[in-house]
């Protein structure tokens, strides 16, 4: 295969795609965390104050998802209808949820009246918890592996999905968004609501470090896969422990109340074990519980080398545009949210 | 139990459907947004600015229903369609990605400046943000209908494999993307969308005249809106001739449907309004004969391919629906250029917004565009079949192996439900911010109250 600064195009392309998947994790993270957390404020005002500090930039930030999907389904198609076939009923309530998610952001503000408001916070929270708990029980099962014949046909069922390593996965993305959330909403209040998110913050750390403890014991014991690559290189070890390290000046940050430093270990975390998770699968993107030899791999799963050349250029030249217009955004909405007559 | 097929196809029939009444609005009102804001640049008065703040809210609630339902089609192509993603992954998904990276971000990245950012940018960037946030919806029906056109007219790529193991591969980019019909579809879907929202904005206009209700802001508002429909309705005219000119070429089949043309080769007639009785396979109604060869050829004796050319097997069963949904295109198509130039006559005459009769037609009016854009649609879609890939890939083909009927069932009643509860918000917030109306600054009340004392008798 054609290749692209001595790595050939299909690994490339799995680097983008897990650029644009880290890219949503680090972003959408914060405001799925967020959501999560929502019926925690009691207050009409500091609920107001939590919705507006994600406002202008939830958006935005899910469509890293939407790229993501789309680099998927251009550069892997056979990963992707396999993928979105296989967990077809999780991701149709993924998607049930997310438009539950846009409708409640949008409509709580419309009316004033309080049973209106408390339908559409009750159903922001639920649905932006189980955004994340999908979320993390789909790569929990990608990185189990899930049964798959020759024909890459899943032979599996519903009740396949909820083994305990996934669930373990789901929960524990859950505890990293809502203290990714809660340290994004420290940074962006004051007063009384800052007040009790710094004791929520730690809470959702301790929860976090819990979780993390648990998913890293787990994968070491039951996911052998996961850890051969790192056996036959073993200076990939940096990154395991670069993990623990950034977890702990997390909490170090966290207890100082350096919430902007601490935001930037939480998102450098999220990435790091993204990355993890990409290099124990690599080169492979659907693991058969099976038969190894079913495994879809991206040579496998890769578009033609015309098309991922041609699609390497669009990423050249719409990820600065992406990035520019991003941190415009985040510029421009910057400091302590204020409530005023366009706010949600 | 329907088969998946039949499950499958529903479904991404009503989702795409449901979708479509969205995005249409977003890229029509972008560009309607786009002339209020830059009108109010110009002239510095408070009232564009206000119809501005007001159209961005109603923007806002569209744009966001528009995202939530149109997240859905992209994951769709994978859930229900795998072996199609597989097929034309090469090439659809290279489309896709485009208007991820190029489009969506745009948008969605822009918007937050838009609804929340007046008081945070100057007025320049805030209008450099409302260009943006609609040239990103306008990039987005791009790569979409690129997509679409090429799985209608297919080129600049060759095929890899066989039976399942099969998929197009792309050999030209540019061939791909400027492929025979996506100009001409693409314009035609931008100018419908134009006409859609357009007609919008002139509805609540018109409903405010109606009520003798923001007057001076109403009016503001049909003038912008109707300068647009205007032009759109008139240019709707040559890129619907221009798509119905591809179709002849590249889908004889699908024209023939449209027509209801039935003979191997004879002279096509073209019909004002009719039925085709599918069993005897014969058109009736009101027709100008030759009519179809003289629009195609410029000739009214030309000989055309009648459906019975193309094998059973090869061509489109729902002549009946496809003749229809096209004739109610035309029909909307045509109705639309009148009331426009009606209005812009009157308007000239300045007796526009005396016509309450009128006002009361452009009330209505909104349904159109609407109705045009779906069935515009429905021809497109239900005339290539039983091809999702034309002459390649058979929609019977494309599904989802693993996926069953059962499954399908279950996220169809899923969409149905939620999606019909969606609606109801949809019309009822709609509602509330139509009766709510823009925000006036006091100098414009007063205005306003003195305009409506001294020439309506103080009903306000």
């Amino acid at each position: 295969m054609e290749t692209f600064l001595g790595l050939d195009l299909a690994t490339w392309w799995f680097l983008v795609i897990g650029g644009l998947i880290t890219g949503y994790g680090v972003l959408d993270g914060f405001d799925l965390g967020a959501g999560a957390l929502h019926l925690f404020f009691n207050k009409e005002e500091s609920r107001r104050t939590a919705l507006n500090a994600i406002g202008p930039v939830w958006d935005g930030n899910e469509v890293w998802l939407v790229i993501a999907g789309g680099a998927l389904f251009a550069g892997f198609p056979l990963v992707y209808g396999v993928m979105l076939s296989t967990f077809y009923i999780p991701f149709m309530l993924f998607l049930v949820a997310l438009i539950f998610r846009a409708i409640s952001i949008e409509f709580r503000s419309k009316e004033p009246w309080r049973w209106w408001r408390k339908m559409w916070d009750i159903s922001y929270m639920a649905s932006s918890t189980f955004i994340t708990l999908l979320l993390g029980l789909i790569l929990g099962n990608l990185i189990h592996g899930l049964p798959f014949n020759e024909q890459h046909e899943f032979t599996g069922d519903l009740l396949t999905f909820f083994n305990p390593y996934a669930i373990l996965i789901a929960i524990t993305t859950l505890s990293l968004f809502m203290m990714h959330g809660a340290i994004y909403l420290t940074m962006k209040t004051e007063n009384r609501l800052y007040a009790k998110l710094t004791v929520l913050v730690n809470n959702c750390c301790k929860f976090f470090i819990l979780c993390f403890i648990l998913t890293s014991m787990a994968t070491l014991i039951y996911i052998p896969h996961m850890t051969q690559e790192f056996k036959h290189n073993p200076w990939l070890f940096a990154l395991p422990l670069a993990a623990v390290l950034t977890v702990l000046n997390l909490k170090r940050n966290i207890d100082s109340r350096k919430y902007f430093t601490a935001f930037v270990f939480s998102s450098i975390t999220t990435s790091i074990l993204l990355i993890l998770f990409a290099i124990g699968l690599f080169p492979n993107i659907i693991i058969s519980s099976t038969n190894p030899a079913y495994n879809i791999s991206i040579y496998k799963a890769a578009s033609s080398a015309t098309s991922l050349r041609i699609m390497l250029i669009m990423a050249a030249i719409g990820t600065p545009l992406v990035l520019s217009y991003t941190i415009f955004v985040f510029w421009t909405f910057r400091g302590k949210v204020k409530l005023n007559e366009m706010s949600y | 139990m329907p088969s998946v097929e039949i499950l499958a196809r529903v479904q991404f029939a009503f989702t795409i459907a449901f979708h479509y009444i969205y995005p249409p609005l977003s890229i029509g009102l972008g560009l309607c947004l786009i002339i209020m804001e830059g009108l109010y640049l110009k002239t510095g008065l408070a009232i564009y600015q206000e119809i501005t703040r007001f159209w961005i809210k109603i923007f806002a609630l569209i744009f966001g229903i528009g995202v939530a339902t149109g997240i859905v089609m992209e994951f769709e192509f994978g859930t229900n369609w795998a072996t199609y993603s597989h097929y034309v992954g090469d090439i659809f998904g290279s489309a896709l990605a485009a208007e991820g990276i190029f489009a969506f971000a745009l948008e969605s990245g822009f918007l937050g400046v838009l609804l929340f950012g007046w008081n945070r940018v100057s007025k320049g960037v805030h209008f450099f943000s409302t260009i943006m946030v609609a040239l990103g919806s306008i990039f987005s029906a791009l790569w979409i209908v690129i997509a679409n056109s090429w799985q209608q007219t297919p080129t600049g790529f060759r095929i890899e494999g066989t039976g399942m193991e099969a998929r197009a591969v792309v050999t030209d980019f540019w061939e791909m993307v400027l492929n025979p019909s996506s100009v001409d579809r693409f314009s035609h879907v931008i100018i419908g969308s134009f006409l859609a929202g357009s007609f919008l904005v002139m509805s609540v206009a018109a409903w405010y005249i109606l009520r003798r209700q923001f007057t001076r802001h109403a009016q503001a508002m049909f003038k912008v809106g109707l300068r647009v429909a205007v032009v759109a309705a008139l240019l709707q005219l040559f890129t619907g001739h221009r798509s119905a000119h591809y179709v002849s070429k590249y889908q004889p089949a699908k024209l023939a449907a449209m027509e209801g043309h039935f003979d191997s080769l004879a002279v096509a007639d073209a019909y004002l309004l009719g039925w085709v009785n599918q069993k005897e396979q014969k058109t009736s109604g009101l027709k100008i004969p030759g009519g179809l060869s003289f629009l195609t050829h410029g000739d009214f004796t030309t000989p055309m391919q009648g459906l019975r050319a193309t094998p059973p097997t090869e061509r489109p069963t729902a002549v009946n629906f496809v003749f229809q949904t096209y004739h109610l295109m035309v029909i909307i198509g045509m109705t639309l250029i009148g009331l426009t130039l009606l209005a812009v006559f009157l308007l000239w005459k300045k007796k526009l917004f005396d016509q309450r009769w009128l006002m009361m037609i452009f009330v209505g009016a909104v349904l159109l565009p609407q109705i045009a854009n779906q069935v515009g649609w429905y021809t497109a879609e239900v005339g290539r079949q039983p091809w999702v890939v034309y002459g390649l890939l058979r929609t019977s083909d494309a599904l989802s192996k693993t996926v069953s009927a059962n499954q399908v069932l279950f996220s169809l009643i899923l969409f149905t439900l939620v999606y019909l509860l969606l609606f109801l918000l949809f019309l009822f917030l709609l509602h509330r911010k139509i009766q709510h109306g823009p925000d006036v600054t006091q100098n414009e009340e007063e205005v306003s109250d003195l305009y409506s004392k001294r020439n309506i008798g103080g009903v306000h």
